[in-house]
């Protein structure tokens, strides 16, 4: 079976710099896929093209195989009858996501209302009934409750409900519970993965929060500067992580159970920080990894396959995962 | 890379103390990242701190081409105002030489005459000194009873606040020109009563605009430290409220100042004026009975508002654009 | 339903706001009277060309003009509640039937203007968001520049030169050709040529505001995060203008175009004296070369009434606009 998005060596280009590199991946229906990095990894930039919204000067190559048409290059007018319908997008703040002088009903019965042919009427019921689905309570009061009358939490289930309203096959997330309480991101993710499994949608999370990856994603994708630089399922990539800004990653969260107190000991930092995205050669990670050698400054490191559905750009194999061996816990 | 900080006393020594800390740490963890080459606050063993003071407004406004010319035309306008006298002496209502010449007609007259055989030039340089000097002093009347009015209402709130945004709300009803004719009216026209009843219409929106202010930076944390520490309310109010009230009161005051200038013209054009100066007003309503024959005694004086107006309002965009993101940051 | 619950309970407390304000004005304006030279004897004398001491006194005790000043304030009041507001010596009738007469002429002239700033100041500002930073917006920046800097007694004698005296297109006075017995349709086409140019005069200030104002808030309405959220759900660019953007922008502008019919009632005084446009403008004009002061007061004293009932109705308007407005905070 081909997969539902196949992206192949998707990048972004804003004149000289090229915050997105030639990043390929795959999503199918009914999968989480999380998409972990840093500020100025090129997640959301990827996040927008895969929807068609990034600015107008921006120039985009590769790829974006979605249900078998390449997306890239179409014109506008297809591009707005795939938004909303075939792929949704939430994003990460809830507070002014939606337009504040019109009712939640209007904006979701807007979306049913452009991509379907629907009357008003049912229309309503059907916000309604979508309300009902993202577990807001008195649905069918609220449909007529304006943005500002409910708290960030509905309101980012209001932008879920808009999200899923026409069924579409993927659901992108960008970022989506950052903005939230740390309980209604729970209830907020629980609610994204009923929805993924009842509706067989595929979902793309785009998150900076490793705890969640290793919660609800079936796959996940590091990048770095624009680059894909290791992929695998949580499991292995979490405890046995092959790129060295993996290990820095993991090694930067603080967990419960490392036994690893913050009074003993500073928390382990990755020194320095992203350079901007203009051409340098060789390894982008290079200036700020323990392990490089002057070989990691030629060329760029290639994705290597590690095992079945497993990926690191890193030509060089760990020693020894000690540190990160008792993490088999991990998953709670 | 240096750090920037605008300068509060007790950050300079926040900044020293991080100086020793960090050359403390740095030759320790530079031993472990031998390719660390990416820069970061760990290894640098110096801080600069840089003070943001005003340059950094000034230098936005004088790199700002409108506002330059702005500055350029109305230095003109300044310039030509006060050397009048030497340029033209005499009193410009004094006839001089036969009606109705046409500009160029005479090259002593560059500018022709008017129905009575006046200097067109000499009225229109006279002029000036008029409209600079009531337009001038009408801003500082209308910014000093409106500045005391409103910081009044703002730092003290309660029954003073409700019984001068009253005030406000009256003057502010009353439709600002007419209630101009009749003051003017009632008080015999000169330069004097004109120049007040201009300052009496135009005090309420500083007032409003000082208040808000004000309302804005009462509840700010620096205000708090200094009552706290037991500052009086003036050395509050001077030292630590109006000077960061000042950029939109400043970039008020220019356009309050092109505004009092249409005023006086208007006022002059209808007869309102001081009967015994020239001003470009005056110069348009004698002309405004020939305007068939010598249209010129009402285009060129009207040109010459045009140009101050246009002069000050370059001036205040100029201003707007320099002030007005440090406005909004204060407001937050 | 809840719409206009939330509207009504606005309109109370709106009303209830403006009568402290009203009561200001009126007293106001009863003391400006107070301080305007000579009073209606004086007036009356003046216009029966001379009068005796006595004649004087009798005048000023039949008109109360020798009670207390409390009892003539209270007069006042009472007289305005009757819709009273003095009688005027040079026209010869009350003062209120005078303006009553003059009061349509203004009005219809500012509606026009009104209309057109903002349609076309609305419209100019879309484009200059739309073209931000391109030629097209230059252009229409420097132009609603210029149409701020120009007052707008100039720039009417300026049209009526170029479009009456040189082109011959459109009439330079009057509010209608002088002796047609026109009605209906034709009377109609008939009047509007002669307040094109006036409208076209008072507006201009306000149109550059309005354009300015438009360009700023839709390209800051354009960047909030709600109008990616609705091309994420493949709303149409027109859709998206119309019902986002706009609806939006919007706001500020109407609570602004409230604030100028103080301004532009003023603005009515120069253009109708420019334009003989009979309205309260140019009897504004007439009352000050003749210092009528009962009928300047009383044009003052209306024309803050139009101010209040005008601000009132934009209040309303904002508050049905936008939801948030009306909550208990």
């Amino acid at each position: 079976m081909s997969a539902l998005l196949d992206v192949h060596d998707f990048s972004v280009a804003f004149g000289a710099s090229q915050p997105v590199k030639g990043v390929s991946f795959t999503a199918n229906p009914g999968e989480m896929l999380a998409i972990v990095g840093e500020s100025g990894s090129g997640k959301s930039l990827t996040a927008l093209g895969l929807i068609g919204l990034l600015p107008h000067h921006a120039k985009t190559g590769g790829e974006i195989r979605f249900d078998g048409r390449n997306l890239l290059g179409q014109s506008e007018r297809n591009w707005r009858k795939i938004r909303g319908r075939d792929i949704g997008m939430i994003f990460q703040e809830p507070m002014t996501s939606l337009n504040p002088v019109l009712s939640v009903g209007e904006q979701i019965t807007e979306v049913l209302r452009i991509h379907e042919r629907i009357d008003r009427k049912q229309a309503r019921q059907r916000a309604v009934e979508l309300l009902d689905l993202v577990n807001i309570p008195e649905a069918r009061k609220r449909v007529d409750d304006y943005p500002h009358q409910l708290s960030g939490g509905m309101r980012q289930r209001v932008m879920i409900a808009i999200g899923v309203a026409c069924n579409p096959k993927l659901l992108i997330a960008d970022e989506a519970t950052t903005a939230l309480d740390v309980t209604i991101q729970a209830q907020i993710l629980q609610l994204l993965d009923n929805l993924r499994r009842d509706l067989n949608m595929a979902v793309i999370l785009i998150t900076h929060d490793l705890g969640i990856v290793a919660q609800w994603a079936d796959r996940v994708m590091v990048m770095y500067a624009g680059r894909k630089v290791e992929e695998g399922l949580p499991e292995p990539v979490f405890t046995k992580p092959y790129h060295p800004y993996t290990r820095g990653l993991l090694g930067a969260s603080p967990r419960a159970e490392s036994g690893h107190h913050y009074r003993q000991g500073p928390l382990i930092e990755i020194p320095g920080s992203i350079v901007s995205a203009t051409g340098e050669k060789g390894c982008a990670f290079r200036p700020r990894c323990p392990s490089a050698q002057s070989s990691c400054g030629f060329a760029v490191p290639p994705l290597r396959q590690i095992s079945e559905d497993r990926l690191a750009a890193c030509p060089f194999t760990p020693t020894s995962f000690v540190s990160h061996a008792h993490d088999a816990s991990l998953r709670s | 890379m240096t750090l920037t900080q605008s300068s509060i006393a007790p950050s300079g020594r926040l900044g020293a103390s991080r100086t020793e800390e960090t050359q403390a740490a740095a030759p320790e963890q530079a031993k472990d990242w031998p390719f660390l080459h990416a820069p970061d606050a760990l290894t640098q063993s110096s801080v600069t701190v840089t003070k943001a003071g005003l340059r950094r407004e000034v230098r936005i406004f004088l790199t700002n081409p409108n506002a330059i010319i702005g500055l350029v035309f109305l230095l003109t306008v300044i310039v030509v105002a006060l050397a009048a006298p030497y340029l033209f002496p005499g009193d410009p209502l004094e006839m001089v030489a036969r009606p109705f010449l046409w500009p160029g007609q005479n090259p002593v007259y560059p500018l022709g005459t008017d129905s009575m055989g006046r200097d067109v030039l000499a009225g229109i340089v006279h002029g000036a000194r008029i409209s600079l000097t009531v337009g001038i002093a009408a801003t500082l009347i209308g910014l000093t009873i409106g500045v005391l009015v409103g910081s009044i209402a703002g730092y003290f709130g309660g029954i003073v606040d409700d019984v001068l945004v009253k005030l406000i709300e009256i003057f502010q009803t009353l439709p600002s020109f007419v209630l101009l004719v009749v003051l003017v009216a009632i008080a015999q026209p000169n330069v004097l009563t004109v120049t007040s009843a201009i300052g009496i219409i135009t005090w309420p929106t500083v007032a409003r605009l000082t208040r808000a202010e004000f309302r804005a930076i009462r509840e700010k944390d620096y205000v708090l430290a200094a009552r706290s520490l037991g500052y009086g309310h003036v050395r509050i109010v001077f030292r630590e409220i109006l000077p960061n009230a000042l950029p939109p009161i400043i970039v008020t005051s220019s356009v309050m100042v092109a505004g009092a200038i249409l005023m006086e013209a208007a006022l002059s054009f209808m007869g309102l004026g001081d009967p015994n100066r020239v001003s470009w007003g005056s110069m348009i309503g004698a002309g405004r009975d020939v305007i068939r024959t010598a249209w010129y005694l009402t285009a060129l004086p009207g040109l010459a508002i045009v140009f101050t107006v246009i002069s000050l309002n370059l001036i205040s965009d100029g201003l707007n654009d320099a002030l007005n993101p440090r406005f909004s940051e204060e407001r937050r | 339903m809840i719409v206009s619950g939330r509207l009504f309970q606005r309109l109370r407390r709106v009303v209830l706001q403006a009568v402290p304000t009203v009561l200001g004005i009126v007293i106001l304006n009863f003391f400006l009277l107070q301080f305007a030279p000579g009073d209606a004897a004086d007036v009356m004398a003046a216009e029966a060309g001379s009068a005796t001491v006595e004649t004087m006194a009798d005048l000023r005790s039949r008109f109360g003009l020798d009670l207390p000043v409390i009892h003539q304030l209270l007069n006042y009041l009472n007289n305005l509640a009757h819709f009273s507001l003095g009688y005027s010596p040079r026209y010869g009738m009350p003062v209120a039937e005078l303006i009553g007469q003059r009061l349509p002429g203004t009005l219809v002239l500012m509606s026009a203007s009104l209309l057109f700033a903002l349609t076309i100041g609305v419209i100019l500002g879309s484009l200059m968001a739309q073209f931000s930073g391109r030629l097209p917006d230059r252009v229409l920046s420097v132009g609603s520049l210029l149409f701020y800097s120009v007052p707008g007694f100039w720039i009417g004698l300026m049209l009526i030169l170029l479009f009456s005296v040189k082109l011959g297109w459109l009439p330079s006075g009057g509010d209608s050709t002088i002796g047609s017995n026109l009605t209906g349709f034709a009377a109609l086409a008939d009047k509007s040529r002669y307040i094109v140019l006036p409208a076209l005069s008072l507006s201009l200030y306000y149109l550059a505001i309005y354009a300015r104002l438009t360009r700023a808030a839709m390209l800051e309405v354009k960047s909030q995060d709600y109008v990616r959220t609705a091309r994420a759900k493949g709303v149409s660019p027109l859709r998206l203008v119309l019902r986002h953007i706009l609806r939006n922008a919007l706001i500020p502008i109407t609570t602004l175009a409230g604030m100028h019919i103080g301004g532009m009632l003023g603005g009515a005084v120069v253009v109708e004296t420019v334009f003989s446009w009979p309205g309260l403008g140019r009897l504004a004009f007439e009352a000050v070369m003749a210092r009528d002061f009962s009928v300047l007061l009383g044009i003052l004293l209306l024309s803050s009434f139009v101010v209040i009932i005008v601000n009132a109705t934009v209040d309303l308007l904002q508050a049905w606009l936008d939801p948030r407005i009306g909550e208990s905070r």
